[in-house]
């Protein structure tokens, strides 16, 4: 069991490789590319489940860690492990795997060879950003995951795709050499490139604080774009509407996000704490002006797009607020919103095979022709717009609770409206495609309902919509350790620092009874 | 010494009939699906009842309340929120408890007739049995959280079934706007919950209602703004101003619905959260006041729309928005009881009195017009049985079930201070056009010549006739207990009502009277205008052709709502935020930095092609960045940017 637990993280990071090398060497015959796509990424999922098997909740720290030299000079380690905060994303980004090879595999017909390969090497470059604690590594992974993306966009745009992936790239590419530098002067400086050991020695003081801001802002600017967070969102929209679904649904938020809880938060608390009323202002601006473009848009793509803007700067909130319960009730949304997202992608995609358009008007009464469709858009919506039992309620509902008792009332009552919003558009969207009498596209175009293949992926998310609403203690528990890690030197010396009480990095106090 | 009482199994049976109709309804017979839809409301209810009994000392072994059922494992969990799956089983549940599980079971039995003939008649059960699972679930919640389940969830299943014929635009604009503004509520109880959390630190009722009782000089300030908070929630899911909008609407769904969820007791939620967390609103007059003021408000203005609707169903539906008024109007004054009572004899006559529509409106082939209708005593003796006694009870004739609860209420506002009698006088005239608009919908139903072109062609069902029997005689003896009784059985959950020095038995008699006295009147008028002669409404109406436009147009609410908030809010998302913000300011700056990097977009043309060679090249140049970039002393670089910074930053 010492062998697997030592190796795990390693496999999990070379299975979707080797997956895209077998499907590079392998044939374009028949479904061949796809079945071996679904396989690699169904054993990467089940080895990804070895994670929470395993991990000892009590234990802090990294955990299946390993550290050893890669390269002497400049000296980089593989350096890989999780904890409480990237468990999960670890099984969420396998997990999400299968979803995408099922999403893509009647919907990619050209070219299959170049998509799998990319998408599985995308999945590896994912991986590997959950799991680094080497900052060099890290950036390797990082800067791997905007490539197969930026590719694939470009080539199978369903309009004008090297426009898109031009946005996209700008977008994401631009910022990450700002983050490269950063990390670079941190090197120059300590002659290290390893998490825990920066994490300790910025903490102790060890660097001038001016040079820190401009670290510290250029690792948050590239994380920034990448959730997005407003006004930074211009390349989403695009991105959804051109990006294949099974990328499209990875491409925003958990990386982002997750960045900025370990990198941002976890290096340089001080100055995200002094940079957290700031993003705390965005987030609301981007929970509330995402729900609102998200009502008024005439093409399913770019309505997800400024749903997900919202529903992510919701998280955001989460995480800026500094608050123990909002801290743990992001990573958990992070999760929820990977799920929800993922299984609306799914459905979409499948609407856009079958219609061929993603112009919302154009649909009309889908219901009584694809009934199992609806049913399973319903459900999946029903989980976006936060519906108690289902898992985006708790999320939000620890967001929000968090942000209102321990961060600002007015801030909290601000992003509260977006409930309202969130309800609208959704349920707008909802009518507009499959309620009402049939349009005459929908009446004239043939359509079959979800195959078998399709509903494998999509009731089993469903499900797990309804156990993360009902049960969320399978997941908080191990969440929380990575949120505060018990014993933690790093938090202690913190604590003991000079800092004001109210941009502490976690704090428990203020919430609660007052 | 409790004996187990299966509380969790309340909600548990219906959610098992939802999954299996649900799922597997479509392949299931038909004769299967009803048997899973009707057994899993009745089990409820023998569940609930076999609580009943053994408490009532019947049962083996008698149990005190309240009772509570907790889940070992807790829902959330984090930090300091600690929120429980725990049910609470007290006289206040108990009471609601029977009145939903037994009126749902009844209604459920009514369905079957009604919706026999319809299309996805195992969809309308799951719906109706997940309804019930998530009633009895806001019912029995221990906390405000789990309340929230209960209460967020019968606003899905209310969203189900008006959109039930969801190929009918109308229909899912109806489901789409009742959830909508539903959500507008519950942006409120959220709030009001957030409020809870920060200075309670608990959900949980009981604790709360510690905290309190430990702290009984605690007036106002705090608990105003959270008692008015969840008073939003209450008006959204209870239909009442300003919120009321999407209740009469929602008659699109099929008319048992209307009688279950819309008049029975998904609406009776908000009443039923006020009473539940009624020490919140005892500790605040303002917040109490502000109650009754929406309760009376409500229940004046609904019923004077109600004067002029001509679709059977929205006169009923603006008829239960003016009871619900009452019903507020009864909390406003801190007679929590009186409210209960009447929410309880209410779900008997109004889901009679729908039901009976329903029967009216399946035997003449759908026709909802009540200028369509006239003389059907002849043809549906029962229904017109049982309508007449719905009417009389809901305008408040002795002895009816109507007559005790409205009185208890009415009497309660009038012991209150001057106050007190505005708020009286209000229910009093509202009593007034309620036995008017009542006894207009009798006669032009069923009394007069028949005025419709189709015949009555349907016969009703058995499955129709029995539940409507039932609930006419619960519409008659259903307040028989008296709200002394009831109200002392209630005083373990909600309190008693304070006494006032004004109180008197004389007194109490002469309030009876009076408003036995207007539905009299009401029913006189009525008689006049509806029968002796008929011309009369169209004289009226050409009097005073701006006060009746008003009136038949609702006064005007939904059209002001639209204008003010739902055009102006897409106008700003459309062109300011979407136009302007989004595209041209936000996407010019893009723009903007796209062109300083226009030297990059030009080699990224080389790659767009997807060739692999390109894209290899590319690694390779980042790689030589990299290394560039360890070789060349950054630190130096840095640190005298930083010290130009903090030069600029010094001055």
């Amino acid at each position: 069991m010492n062998a697997i637990n030592n190796s795990i993280l390693t496999l999990i990071l070379l299975v979707p490789l080797a997956g895209a090398v077998l499907v590079a060497l392998a044939p374009d015959r028949a479904k061949l590319p796809n079945w071996i796509a679904l396989l690699t990424a169904l054993v990467s999922f089940g080895l990804t489940l070895h994670l929470p098997a395993h991990f000892i909740l009590g234990q802090g720290g990294f955990q299946f860690a390993i550290n050893r030299p890669w390269i002497e000079n400049p000296a980089i380690f593989y350096h890989v492990g999780v904890d409480g905060l990237s468990l999960w994303l670890v099984v969420l980004t396998g997990l999400l795997a299968p979803v995408g090879v099922i999403a893509s595999w009647n919907a990619i017909t050209e070219r299959r060879k170049i998509f799998f390969v990319l998408f599985l090497l995308q999945q590896t470059a994912m991986f590997g950003v959950f799991i680094s604690l080497d900052l060099m590594l890290y950036y390797a992974f990082w800067e791997l995951s905007l490539v197969p993306m930026a590719i694939l966009i470009a080539m199978y745009g369903r309009k004008d795709g090297p426009k898109a992936a031009l946005k996209f790239f700008l977008f994401t590419f631009i910022p990450s050499a700002p983050l490269l530098v950063a990390i670079l002067w941190l090197y120059a400086k300590t002659g290290s490139f390893d998490f825990v050991t920066l994490q300790i020695l910025i903490a102790h003081g060890n660097f001038p604080a001016g040079p820190l801001f401009w670290i510290a802002l250029a690792f948050l600017l590239a994380f920034a774009v990448k959730v997005p967070v407003f006004p930074l969102h211009g390349w989403l929209a695009d991105t959804f509407s051109e990006a294949p679904v099974a990328l499209a649904m990875v491409v925003a938020g958990k990386l982002g996000l997750y960045s900025m809880l370990r990198f941002h938060i976890g290096l340089f608390p001080v100055q995200a704490g002094a940079a957290a009323p700031y993003l705390i202002a965005l987030a609301v601006i981007g929970i509330l002006y995402g729900a609102c473009l998200a009502l008024v848009q005439r093409d399913f793509w770019r309505l997800l797009a400024f749903a997900a803007l919202s529903h992510l700067s919701l998280i955001t909130l989460g995480i800026y607020g500094f608050t123990f319960t909002g801290s743990a009730g992001a990573v958990y949304q992070i999760l929820n919103h990977g799920v929800v997202d993922g299984a609306l992608f799914v459905l979409l995609g499948f609407l856009y095979d079958r219609y061929a358009t993603s112009q919302i008007a154009a649909y009309g009464g889908v219901a009584s022709k694809l009934p199992r469709t609806a049913t399973l858009f319903v459900i999946a919506s029903l989980a976006m717009i936060g519906l108690p039992m289902l898992n985006n309620f708790v999320g939000e509902f620890l967001i929000l609770s968090s942000t209102f008792t321990g961060v600002s009332r007015g801030w909290a009552i601000a992003a509260t409206l977006g409930v309202i919003l969130g309800a609208a558009y959704m349920l707008w969207l909802v009518q507009r495609l499959f309620y009402g009498p049939e349009s005459e596209l929908t009446a004239s175009k043939p359509a079959d309902d979800l195959h078998f293949r399709e509903l494998a992926v999509l009731w089993p998310l469903a499900v797990l919509m309804l156990v993360m609403g009902l049960a969320p203690s399978i997941w908080l528990p191990s969440i929380e350790t990575g949120i505060h890690p018990p014993g933690s030197k790093v938090i202690m010396v913190i604590q003991g620092s000079v800092l004001p009480r109210s941009i502490l990095p976690i704090s428990s106090q203020g919430e609660g009874q007052r | 010494m409790n004996a187990p009482l299966y509380l969790w199994l309340i909600p548990a049976l219906p959610f098992a009939g939802f999954l299996i109709n649900g799922l597997l309804g479509r392949r299931l017979p038909k004769w299967l699906v009803t048997t899973v839809a009707l057994l899993a409301p009745l089990a409820a209810f023998g569940v609930v009842l076999n609580a009943a009994l053994s408490l009532f000392g019947f049962g083996p072994a008698v149990s005190s309340l309240p009772y509570l059922e907790t889940c070992p494992i807790s829902w959330i969990n984090v930090g300091t929120l600690h929120i429980d799956f725990s049910f609470v089983l007290d006289q206040l549940s108990l009471v609601m408890l029977l009145v939903v599980t037994g009126v749902g079971f009844l209604i459920h039995i009514y369905s079957v007739g009604y919706m026999a003939h319809e299309e996805g008649y195992w969809r309308y059960f799951s719906y109706l049995n997940l309804f019930l699972f998530f009633m009895t679930v806001l019912v029995l919640a221990g906390n405000a959280l789990l309340m929230f389940i209960g209460w967020e969830g019968v606003g899905l299943a209310s969203y189900l079934l008006i959109g039930f014929y969801f190929q009918k635009t109308s229909a899912a604009d109806a489901g789409k706007k009742a959830f909508i503004v539903n959500r507008i509520g519950d942006f409120g109880f959220l709030i009001g919950m957030f409020l809870l959390l920060a200075n309670f630190g608990t959900l949980t009722f009981s604790e709360i209602a510690e905290k309190l009782a430990a702290n009984p000089g605690w007036q106002g300030g705090i608990l105003t703004v959270i008692a008015l908070c969840l008073l939003l929630g209450a008006t959204g899911k209870s239909a009442q101003l300003p919120l009321y909008i999407w209740l009469p609407d929602a008659m699109e769904g099929p008319t048992p619905v209307s009688a279950l969820i819309h008049a029975a007791t998904m609406v009776t939620a908000g009443v039923y959260m006020i009473a539940r967390t009624h020490v919140l609103f005892d500790h605040s007059p303002f917040a109490l006041s502000v109650v009754a003021i929406v309760g009376a408000a409500t229940a004046l203005f609904a019923a004077t729309i109600a004067l002029v609707q001509n679709d059977i169903k929205r006169v009923l539906a603006y008829s239960t928005i003016s009871q619900l008024g009452y019903m507020f109007l009864g909390c406003g004054v801190a007679a929590y009881s009186a409210s209960i009572f009447h929410l309880m004899t209410h779900a008997f006559f109004k889901a009679l009195l729908f039901l009976a529509a329903g029967s009216v409106i399946h035997a003449i082939g759908g026709e909802q017009d009540l200028r369509k209708m006239g003389g059907l005593w002849k043809k549906l003796p029962v229904t017109f049985a049982v309508t007449t006694v719905g009417v009389l009870a809901i305008a408040g004739f002795f002895p009816f079930a109507g007559f005790f609860s409205k009185d208890a209420i009415l009497y309660a506002a009038y012991v209150q201070g001057t106050s007190g009698k505005v708020l009286w006088f209000v229910g009093l005239v509202t009593a007034l056009l309620t036995s008017f608009y009542m006894f207009r919908l009798w006669y032009l139903a069923f009394l007069g010549k028949s005025r419709s072109e189709n015949k009555p062609h349907h016969s009703t069902p058995w499955s129709m006739l029995v539940p409507l029997v039932i609930l006419g005689l619960l519409s008659i003896c259903g307040g028989w207990i008296g709200i002394g009784r009831f109200a002392a059985f209630l005083t373990p959950s909600v309190g008693a009502r304070p006494i006032t020095a004004e109180e008197s038995a004389p007194l109490e008699l002469i309030i009876s009277l009076g408003a036995v006295g207007v539905a009299l009147l009401g029913w006189w008028l009525a008689d006049i205008f509806y029968r002796q002669k008929p011309e009369r409404p169209a004289q009226r109406a050409a009097d005073f052709p701006v006060a009746y436009r008003v009136l038949a147009n609702k006064y005007y609410v939904d059209e002001f709502y639209g204008a003010t908030i739902v055009k102006p809010l897409l106008f700003g998302s459309r062109y300011v935020l979407g136009g302007f913000v989004d595209t041209a300011v936000l996407g010019g700056a893009a723009w903007l930095l796209g062109g300083t990097a226009k030297f990059s977009g030009a080699l990224l043309q080389r790659w767009q092609s997807g060739n692999l060679r390109s894209y290899a090249a590319w690694l390779a140049a980042g790689a030589a960045a990299v290394l560039l970039f360890v070789v060349v002393p950054w630190s130096t670089v840095l640190a005298s940017l930083s010290a130009i910074h903090f030069g600029v930053a010094g001055h």
